[in-house]
């Protein structure tokens, strides 16, 4: 075994995103090669989980675990890195608060699984066969993961260290935290490793930003054409970037879209989607609930729009059905 | 459950109009549902919708909101601001889930104490016959699943089977 | 009662005191129940019950406990924080405590006095107050802000609550503006003859009154002039009056009217609106001799030189003051005040919504306002009352309670129209000698003197019959009653329904807000009961306070009152604004926000919400920073509930302690 410090990748319900962020420092992957010996990275690297079960606990110095929980193995493999790291990071906005795949937590799991498998145009399964997590074929047991009953951000299965915001997180976080790991320099218990202050801040359109926004409507960004100097929130798109974290330095409103609200909100706000819908919609244009209900109708996903990356930590967690 | 079901519902009234309309009901000794558990605001402007959903998430079984009537506010338009949000976050618990006048937002103004009276035994009486919402239960209930795999892995024990669906 | 100095578990030491106000609470709630469970809640460091929290004893135990227990916070279930938490405030500054380290529990209004299952309410204030303990952990130490108060004052209406309250603040040595809308001041009492129960002539009482306003050196008196406009807060009140233009030079004009008689119009031919419309008037006119300021004004819809530029202008040659100025327009004039009185009176009900009593279809139905005007030795008959068609009348009938007590019109009584329609009875008997019928519910009489006056009727010959008037008809059952006008009522003290032919119906009509009182009320941010009359503070401690603090109410604005009770009032309001004006500072509530710059993103979210623009943009350009203007802030929060990014917080109403008591209310 090497004496460098042992560093885990591994991924739960995610895109695969995180891991090309981590690619992404490009050069400065090499470096981090050097200081760290990677003991688990399943997207690049070939390790058995039995491999990680058989070290020491608390052996792992660092262990970067990105994606949503979602199903038993996930759940299994959370578990089992946390007992063999001295620091679990949560890594993207998936880990971090359920992300894209918290979305499903708007349905139950039958409704689902029911959708995948028999209602989805394009399926053809007559005889509705699902998945079962054990099954006997010709005396052969075969089992699967379980699907939990709803998306779970990773601290809600196990404690977490720190938090690297994004969906991805840019390689210049990624890499920040690194150094600071590597050099022992590390924050306090759950701080989120990028600025606790809101997009606005490093957003090059903020001062094209008019004070009294009054705005008469919501528009996507496919229905309009969008002026790439001015505030988008001023263009009538719903920007989450003065509900959301910054650190990103404004990347999707540099590239001429609106922000999502991936980094997630600051520390001083406990629901991002509440806290976006209560500054934004007090200062909408009309005072009657007939005007008011015209311009909320142009958001017709509310849930989808402000918990994008988030309804997992939002304060409800999921829908009730 | 055994205990009958009696809602917990905690309102926000601004000290203006509401909360003066509730110190009115109590100088005339009107009697109403003894339920809601009142949260003192200057405005309800000042009411941030993640009151009410952190009120939902800690057990409440409705939300009640009171302010002065429009054109009434005693900072102007306090009022407007909040009935904005308070449109939106209505689709927002209705897209969780919740909905059938859980919550409920009133105008009430400080000489009528009355409405509150009112207002009180209605929603108390409609989240009655709603039932309990019961949020930090559902949680609980939610995160079993979760629960049985910590104690496997705690205990070292072999994996109990389960079949799907 | 049990004190637990040794507890420490890391939290602040909290000091709960529960208030029996004598079984005012403690009759439904279980005091001690609360108290004990308040002793087993964090941080709490001693709880104790107290029969009266309010009192000395009260508060000087609570300043001891503080003291002996070094408690670090108070709170105190009691009743409304809106009547007693300065008082508790200033008990935790006697023990030494930074008064901003309270809470306040509402036990008695919230609770007690609307709940009747004991065990219910019991429960709910032990929720009340685990809130309460959980939320004031996370107070800080304020200071209160002082600001200085403008000595000047604004009256508004100038009817004789405004003329009193403006010649006592005036009196005092203090600057007043008394704005008044109509041409003159005088109000309603201006147009009456006599006042009960005395039957002191009203012009002999009022008009010296009225000159003293117009000769005061401190008074400065705008009539013809609405507020248009108020901004600012208590002692610092920044207002916009509206001068309508008179078309004659206020201070040339020495009120000779001589341009009256030179008027191109050589009859009087307009509705005299000073005179109810029982009289005419001139385009060029003055409401009544005594008129204040004695001065002439021009009807814009009436005057041919206004109306199509064409006149001759008879009027303006006469004037050798040269104070006619066709040219003269609406102007708004500004002025800053620490005060506020207003007295913008009461109208009389529309006794036409009530059809059955034949208001504006019979010739012979008048108004009590009408006949206060037919019986007036200065009004249009001269005091002499003759009906319209001419003739004067040998039997009149008065009907009580026009437009009051009737769930049809309204609910109240007017309070004093049994005493105005004893009144009339007794002024028409004098002048007419016509057998006069009062119509009545029963009699109020409640004052100084008022049943005594009412016994002097009883023995003067006029008839009183009990029960409300059904219609008054102009058909005629008999050859008595052909021509007339006939009164059919129930008379409840004889058990029958009576016809009674009269020639001359007094309709006593109630007391109404003013049409426009919403209007004003909003504009000086006050509130209105749901009769529409104006809010007072508290009906029984703080009547002519409002919730605005530096505004205050007299006179029939506020509820239907008569004549002493009015100005009473009125000196009441001329105190409270001389207290505060003496004082030469207010001390304003803490509870603003502010904003940490190392925090705001500079979104610009919060600068439009707010009501006072007290928020602004720290320096133009990139890193531009939210700042809140701590004097201009009210403390409304609403900035803080819409920052996105949770960096505005509010002093008193922060997030912590808000969800720390949703917490507190929640936790089973």
């Amino acid at each position: 075994m090497s004496d460098k410090p042992a560093v885990a990748f591994y991924w739960c319900a995610s895109c695969g995103g995180c891991e090309e962020a981590v690619v992404d420092l490009a050069e400065d992957i090499l470096k981090v090669v050097e200081a760290v010996d990677i003991v688990l990275w399943p997207v690049a690297m070939d390790f058995k989980k039995s491999d990680i079960e058989a070290r020491p606990d608390k052996s792992i110095a660092a262990a970067f675990i990105n994606g949503a929980v979602r199903t038993s193995e996930q759940e299994e493999w959370a578990r089992l890195l946390r007992k063999k790291s001295r620091v679990v990071v949560s890594f993207g906005a998936c880990a971090n608060s359920g992300g894209i795949p918290a979305l499903a937590n708007q349905f139950g799991k039958e409704q689902i699984l029911k959708y995948v498998y028999e209602d989805c145009p394009g399926v053809d399964n007559p005889g509705k066969t699902r998945p079962k997590v054990k099954s006997v074929d010709e005396g052969r047991v075969l089992t699967l993961p379980e699907l939990h009953g709803m998306v779970r951000s990773l601290d809600q299965v196990i404690d977490v260290e720190y938090y690297l915001p994004g969906c991805p997180p840019t390689p210049k976080l990624i890499m920040a935290a690194v150094q600071a790991l590597l050099a022992g320099k590390l924050p306090p218990k759950g701080t989120v490793l990028s600025p606790d202050i809101a997009l606005c801040e490093e957003c090059r359109r903020k001062d094209s930003k008019p004070s009294d926004l009054s705005l008469t409507g919501f528009k996507r960004p496919h229905q309009v054409q969008i002026d790439p100097e001015k505030c988008l929130l001023a263009q009538g798109l719903v920007c989450m970037g003065p509900a959301t974290r910054g650190g990103c330095e404004a990347l999707c409103p540099g590239g001429n879209m609106p922000c999502t609200g991936c980094f997630g909100p600051t520390s001083r706000v406990k629901d991002q989607g509440a806290k976006f819908v209560s500054s934004v919609f007090s200062n909408i244009a009309p005072k009657d609930e007939k005007g008011i209900d015209a311009v909320l109708d142009g958001i017709p996903d509310p849930i989808g729009t402000f918990y994008r990356y988030g309804l997992s930590k939002s304060l409800l967690r999921r829908k009730l059905n | 459950m055994t205990e009958k079901f009696e809602p917990r519902i905690v309102a926000f009234f601004c000290n203006w109009c509401t909360y003066t309309a509730a110190d009115l009901a109590g100088v005339s000794r009107l009697k109403y549902a003894p339920n809601v558990r009142v949260i003192r605001v200057m405005c309800s402007g000042r009411v941030d919708p993640q009151f009410v959903l952190d009120a939902f998430a800690r057990g409440a079984d409705g939300v009640l909101l009171g302010g002065c009537h429009p054109g009434d506010c005693h900072y102007a338009e306090g009022n407007y601001k909040t009935l904005r949000r308070m449109r939106m976050l209505e689709r927002m618990l209705k897209g969780m889930g919740i909905y059938d006048g859980r919550f409920r937002l009133e105008w009430i103004s400080g000489a009528e104490g009355d409405k509150v009276r009112a207002v009180v035994n209605e929603i108390t009486e409609k989240v009655r016959a709603l039932g309990p919402l019961d949020m930090p239960g559902k949680f609980k209930e939610w995160d079993k699943e979760i629960e049985e795999l910590e104690a496997h892995i705690n205990q070292g024990g072999p994996r109990k089977e389960k079949l799907h669906v | 009662m049990t004190g637990n100095t040794e507890k420490h578990d890391g939290l602040p030491r909290v000091g709960f005191y529960i208030c029996h106000c004598g079984t005012n609470i403690a009759g439904t709630i279980d005091v001690a129940d609360v108290r004990k469970y308040a002793e087993g809640l964090p941080g709490v460091a001693i709880a104790r019950d107290y029969k009266y929290m309010c009192s000395d004893p009260g508060q000087e135990m609570i300043a001891a406990d503080i003291k002996k227990h070094k408690l670090e916070r108070l709170v105190v279930a009691a009743c409304s924080p809106n009547l007693h938490e300065e008082t508790f405030r200033k008990a935790a500054a006697r023990g030494g405590l930074n008064p901003f380290y309270f809470q306040m529990v509402n036990i008695r209004e919230h609770a007690s006095w609307v709940h009747t299952d004991k065990l219910a309410a019991t429960r709910k204030v032990k929720d009340l107050s685990r809130a309460a303990i959980a939320r004031v952990r996370f107070h800080h130490a304020l200071d209160k802000q002082r600001v200085p108060v403008d000595p000047n004052v604004l009256v508004v209406g100038g009817g004789i609550a405004g003329i009193h309250a403006a010649l006592t603040l005036a009196n005092a040595g203090k600057q007043v503006t008394l704005v008044e809308k109509e041409a003159t001041i005088g109000g309603h009492m201006a147009l009456f003859d006599k006042t009960f129960p005395t039957l002191d002539c009203a012009a002999c009482i009022l008009t010296p009154k009225m000159s003293a306003v117009k000769s005061h050196p401190n008074i400065k008196l705008w009539t013809y002039s609405e507020v248009e406009k108020v901004e600012g807060y208590v002692g610092n009140y920044k207002v916009q009056v509206k001068r309508k233009p008179r078309y004659v030079d206020e201070d040339l004009c020495v009120g000779c009217m001589e341009c009256i008689d030179a008027c191109v119009f050589k009859e009087p031919k307009f509705r005299d609106k000073f005179n109810q419309g029982l009289g005419k008037r001139k385009p060029v006119y003055i409401d009544f001799p005594q008129a204040t300021p004695k001065v002439v004004l021009v009807d814009p819809e009436t005057c041919i030189q206004l109306k199509t530029g064409k006149c001759k202008k008879s009027c303006a040659e006469v004037c050798d003051r040269k104070a006619f100025n066709f040219e003269q327009k609406e102007k708004i004039e500004e002025i800053k005040v620490g005060a506020i009185v207003l007295a913008t009176g009461f109208k009389t009900y529309d006794a036409g919504r009530d059809p059955n009593y034949g208001y504006g279809r019979y010739p012979g139905v008048y108004t009590a306002l009408e006949v206060e005007r037919l019986v007036n030795a200065s009004g249009p008959t001269s005091g002499e009352v003759v009906l319209r068609d001419g003739k004067h009348p040998k039997a009149v009938g008065i009907v009580h309670c026009v437009g009051s007590r009737d769930d049809k019109s309204n609910k109240w009584c007017s309070r004093v129209c049994c005493m105005y329609s004893l009144k009339l009875a007794h002024l028409i008997k004098e002048h007419t000698g016509a057998e006069v019928y009062n119509f009545y519910i029963d009699m109020r009489a409640p004052g100084k003197a008022y049943e005594e006056f009412y016994d002097k009727l009883l023995s003067e010959g006029v008839h009183f019959v009990r029960g409300r008037v059904s219609d008054v008809t102009d058909w005629a059952m008999t050859p008595e009653e052909e021509g007339r006008l006939v009164i059919r009522v129930e008379d409840t003290l004889a058990g029958f329904v009576r016809r009674i032919p009269v020639d001359m119906v007094v309709l006593s009509t109630g007391l109404e807000p003013q049409a426009d009182a919403q209007e004003v009320r909003r504009r000086f941010n006050i509130g209105c009961g749901t009769e529409g009359f104006f809010q007072e503070r508290h009906p029984k401690l703080a009547p002519v306070n409002t919730f605005t603090e530096g505004v205050f109410i007299a006179g029939g604005c506020q509820a239907p009152r008569d004549i002493p009770d009015t100005v009473a009032q009125a000196g009441a309001a001329a105190a409270e604004a001389l207290a505060l004006i003496d004082a030469g500072f207010v001390e304003l509530e803490p509870n603003t926000s502010h904003i940490a710059a190392e925090e705001c993103s500079g979104c610009k979210t919060c600068v439009p919400l707010c009501p006072y623009s007290a928020i602004s943009m720290e320096k133009a350009g990139e890193n531009a920073k939210a700042v809140i203007n701590e004097v201009l802030c009210k403390g409304c929060g609403v900035c803080a509930a819409a920052c996105p990014s949770g960096s505005i917080k509010q002093n008193l109403f922060s997030d912590d302690e808000i969800f720390s008591e949703i917490e507190g209310v929640l936790t089973k």
